[in-house]
């Protein structure tokens, strides 16, 4: 069974500020960490990995220095890494992303592709299943369970607002994933030392075959135009109380207001 | 400070740092309430090879030394002493088979001890045997080819959680000191059971049971180096584990001083942060001087054991007593600081003063450590002269 999980090195937002004047991300100081729910991707492959046997290996697409989330990946015991880094991928939107990723898929060769549910940073949830298109194979989104995997075959479970779908698909398929699929392993000693020495594959367009029309700004159908900070609006009132005392004094307030 | 840690030994303090973060301090106040035994911690520390640390690399361990362990040691201690305490027994316990055993126990038990899957305790102290390890009175008798062990052991660290014991006992009571021996008992082995588990005033996750022997009988390949070195298998595993006790204090020490510096930061009296007073200032400048004193000392002294050095019985017992005392008057230090806070189970620091009190007492109280030094003292003069 071969297995690649796709996973983006991120700021950790928790510590992320946007720069009024300019609106733009604050990296400095920023800490970079493994997008946290592509955490939970390796995890589930390495799950896989225990029971059914095969090789996974980590994808990343970024710049040289995201090659820092392949070796924690291989620190919990991924056993590949590639690092998709070209400057014809800069400014790639999730389309041009996703294109690019399935180009490396196709020559890594895998069964199960996967992803986390969606990135912290940008928060699309897009590029997973649009690998799964560029590659024409079936996905299965917010896969809280892993029933069954091998013999050609998946039975997952997938989280929906109310209550759960089980799907089973034929292989290859790509699976993106929620928090509540596992507990992710904290990587070993042994572990991490194999990964400070381990060699990491750099893929090029190239390498991966990609026409170049496809690729980076030039392949991306949607541009960013701007990023700000909504400003906070500091005349907010919280009601206390009841229900019913709480919605007596928003009808109160609203007639004060004259919205009423 | 930095103290140059090599990139592998930084890698230790992160991971080991990681695990006490994620894993420990979320359960420390439900571990210290219940007693329970952190099994979970266990699990995740087994599968981070930390168990191995200080297990040569050809018995499936790392192959690090003194130092590696008490980096590991005290970043767990920042946490949770209890369960720092039921890891570092794990070391201690396994000291004798490591200085003194035999090929084939090294093969026999190493391998399950550096990947944590079975834990280790070290059982010395008696209800009359404590300071005074000469007053043992178990009892091993050599039958045939079995030795037929006696006795009951007292207060002995992951007593029950344990699956290997390494154990002394008198093999012949004429001899005096030279006429006990260590043995390596397993859990399971007939006529072996535990005691009850003892309520504690502090590292309440670390298990502390009696080892009840009643003809217990070990195969003699189970005897740990010669029979009647026991008490040099004592003394010496003592020596090389103590060292990591002043790890403890150092851990312990840290984090008692963080949560008063966040405190005081947040505390607002007479409207201002209480950090701003020079009261408080002084004792946190008091505090930061006396870790970061005892943390160099225990490096260095961890450092020296790791050079190879034949003798490290006085320094070992410089670094324990010194960092533990520290210990001690840090954690309660920052009791004060948080004042009323401070007292309240609301915050750690009153666990970490509680949990403090033992690293005084246990692996030889500070007395006997300065009993150690004192007697290094007239020897190392004696020979000047």
């Amino acid at each position: 069974m071969n297995m690649v999980v796709c996973i983006k090195q991120v700021p950790d937002t928790a510590e992320v500020r946007i720069n009024p004047e300019t609106n733009t991300l604050i990296r400095d100081g920023v800490p970079s960490i493994i997008n946290p729910y592509d955490v939970h991707a390796i995890e589930a492959a390495l799950q896989i990995r225990e029971k059914a046997g095969g090789k996974v290996t980590a994808l990343t697409m970024g710049p040289p220095q995201a090659e820092v989330a392949l070796r924690e990946a291989l620190s919990m015991g991924v056993d590949d890494a590639a690092l998709l880094t070209d400057r014809a991928f800069a400014g790639s939107d999730t389309w041009a992303t996703a294109y690019t990723l399935s180009k490396a898929i196709q020559l890594l060769g895998a069964d199960i592709i996967l992803c986390g549910k969606q990135a912290i940073d940008g928060d699309t949830a897009q590029v997973g299943p649009e690998i799964a298109e560029f590659l024409d194979i079936p996905h299965i989104s917010y896969i809280r369970k892993i029933d069954e995997a091998g013999g050609g075959r998946i039975v997952v479970q997938r989280l929906m607002d109310d209550g759960f779908d089980v799907i089973e698909s034929s292989l290859p398929v790509l699976l993106t994933v929620v928090r509540e699929l596992n507990v992710p392993r904290l990587p070993s000693l042994k572990g991490k030392m194999a990964a400070k020495k381990a060699m990491i594959r750099k893929l090029t367009a190239a390498d991966i075959g990609a026409e170049e029309s496809s690729l980076g700004l030039r392949g991306s159908p949607t541009q960013v135009k701007n990023i700000f900070a909504p400003e906070s609006r500091k005349d907010r009132k919280m009601l206390e109380g009841t229900i019913e005392e709480k919605v007596e004094a928003l009808v109160r307030e609203l007639v004060g207001l004259k919205c009423l | 400070m930095d103290y140059f840690l090599t990139e592998e030994q930084l890698m230790i303090r992160d991971l080991a740092r990681q695990i006490a973060e994620e894993k420990i301090v979320p359960v420390r106040a439900e571990l210290d309430e219940t007693g329970e035994f952190p099994w979970d911690v266990m699990k995740t520390i087994a599968q981070s090879d930390l168990f191995g640390l200080f297990i040569p690399e050809e018995y499936g361990g790392l192959g690090k030394g003194c130092l590696e362990l008490c980096v590991a040691v005290e970043e767990l201690s920042r946490a949770c002493l209890g369960v720092s305490t039921s890891y570092a027994a794990n070391a201690l316990g396994t000291y004798p088979l490591l200085l003194f055993g035999t090929e084939d126990q090294k093969k026999r038990f190493l391998p399950d001890i550096a990947a944590g899957k079975r834990l280790v305790a070290f059982g010395l102290t008696e209800a009359n045997a404590g300071s005074d390890a000469g007053g043992t009175q178990t009892t091993a008798r050599l039958e045939g080819n079995e030795y037929v062990i006696n006795g009951t052991k007292q207060w002995i660290t992951n007593g029950g959680v344990a699956e290997i014991y390494t154990i002394i006992a008198i093999t012949d009571r004429s001899k005096g000191p030279r006429g006990a021996s260590a043995f390596v008992v397993e859990k399971g082995t007939p006529g072996f059971s535990f005691g009850k588990k003892e309520n504690k005033m502090g590292i309440r996750a670390s298990a502390t049971t009696e080892l009840i022997f009643d003809n217990c009988r070990v195969p003699r390949e189970n005897l740990i180096g010669k029979d009647g070195a026991g008490f040099l298998v004592a003394m010496k595993t003592l020596d090389s584990s103590r060292t990591g006790v002043g790890a403890q204090g150092v851990g312990v020490a840290q984090g008692a001083f963080e949560e008063a510096v966040k405190f005081a930061r947040k505390r607002v009296q007479f409207g201002h942060p209480v950090i701003t007073f020079q009261a408080i200032q002084h004792m946190l400048a008091d505090m930061a001087t006396s870790i970061e004193a005892a943390r160099a000392l225990v490096y260095a002294v961890a450092r020296f054991i790791d050079s190879g050095a034949k003798d490290v019985s006085k320094e070992s017992a410089i670094s324990k007593l010194y960092a533990t005392d520290v210990a001690m008057k840090v954690t309660t230090d920052a009791v004060q600081v948080m004042g009323g806070s401070g007292y309240m189970k609301e915050y750690p620091v009153e666990k970490m003063m509680r949990d403090a009190k033992i690293l005084q007492i246990y692996e030889g109280t500070n007395q006997i450590q300065r009993n150690v030094i004192g007697q290094a003292l007239i020897k190392e003069f004696a020979r000047s002269k």
